[in-house]
């Protein structure tokens, strides 16, 4: 089953960067060639792939993860103006602050990382899961959250998002 | 001048503020950590306008023309976009990893918790120049 997922998204990727090479579809060189890399690929990764990657075979995993697109991108605006407004008045209280949090794998603190160092005022700098933190550097603590006892001050909603993206 | 073009004007417009600010962020702020805010998170911004941009103007080429090269354009623009998103946080997290493990502690900083987490890994360097305690 890994070779399938790796395979799958191999062929996918093929086909997207191909497209337009016949008519607005595909002529039938490319879409043999992309079968033939596609198991080359599939096939070499097997191993880093995994066998937990079978959730992503699910389609409605997929659908999930365009609400989560929107919620990203309103934090980026939001991000955005927050390092403008202090790139313009130089207002910074910057410090690196330990986030408890509680997720179960890797791919969970992979999504909740980089959707805290997308969004606004901070920057992952370590996940470890061994003892269930992240260290994150906040570029303007408000008072009194230097030891933050969750990750609601830190990253609004996006841990609740994490855990169920990377269930 | 039609409508698409004040479009792709705007997103231009955009994109380009938010890359100069970007750019004057790594001038004004005084350390590594601040400045990979507004490296990661502006450029970041910037160049996902620059791809919308780009991708206004194909599909509406594309629309005009029927053109399938259009069709490419935008396509390829989308998985750049899309490679950017997961690349651009990950380097940043590990510029900032590296950063520290090296031995920069972040400047002006009010907390540090993660110091205590790696005082017993690795031994920093005191910085040139530094007088040690």
């Amino acid at each position: 089953m890994p070779f399938m997922v790796a395979f799958i998204w191999a062929y996918i990727l093929w086909l997207v960067l191909t497209a337009g090479t016949k008519g607005l579809g595909w002529n039938v060189q490319e879409l043999v060639a992309g079968l033939i890399f596609a198991i080359i690929v599939g096939y070499a990764t097997r191993d880093v792939v995994g066998e937990r990657a079978n959730r992503y075979l699910n389609p409605l995993k997929w659908l999930e993860f365009i609400p989560y697109a929107f919620v990203v991108f309103w934090g980026m605006i939001k991000a955005n103006l927050d390092v403008a407004y202090r790139v313009i008045t130089g207002r910074i209280r910057p410090g690196i602050v330990r986030v408890p949090v509680d997720l179960e794998n890797d791919a969970q603190y992979t999504i909740l990382s980089n959707s805290i160092t997308l969004t606004p005022g901070t920057l992952t700098i370590d996940a470890c899961p061994d003892e269930k933190a992240l260290y994150v550097h906040w570029i303007n603590i408000p008072k009194g959250q230097e030891e933050p006892k969750n990750s609601k001050p830190v990253s609004g909603p996006f841990e609740d998002w994490a855990r169920r993206l990377g269930k | 001048m039609n409508g698409i073009d004040y479009l792709v004007y705007t997103f231009l417009g955009i994109s380009v503020t938010f890359n100069m600010l970007g750019s004057i962020a790594l001038h004004r702020f005084p350390d590594v950590y601040t400045r990979l805010h507004g490296a990661t998170k502006s450029t970041t911004f910037g160049t996902i306008f620059a791809v919308f941009a780009v991708m206004a103007h194909a599909f509406y080429r594309l629309h005009v023309t029927g053109d399938p090269k259009y069709l490419q354009m935008s396509l390829h623009s989308l998985v750049a976009l899309v490679a950017l998103l997961l690349t651009n946080p990950t380097g940043a997290h590990a510029i900032a990893k590296a950063a520290y493990l090296t031995g920069y502690k972040p400047k002006k900083a009010v907390v540090d918790s993660y110091e205590s987490r790696i005082a017993g890994h690795v031994k920093a360097e005191p910085e040139e120049g530094e007088v040690k305690p």
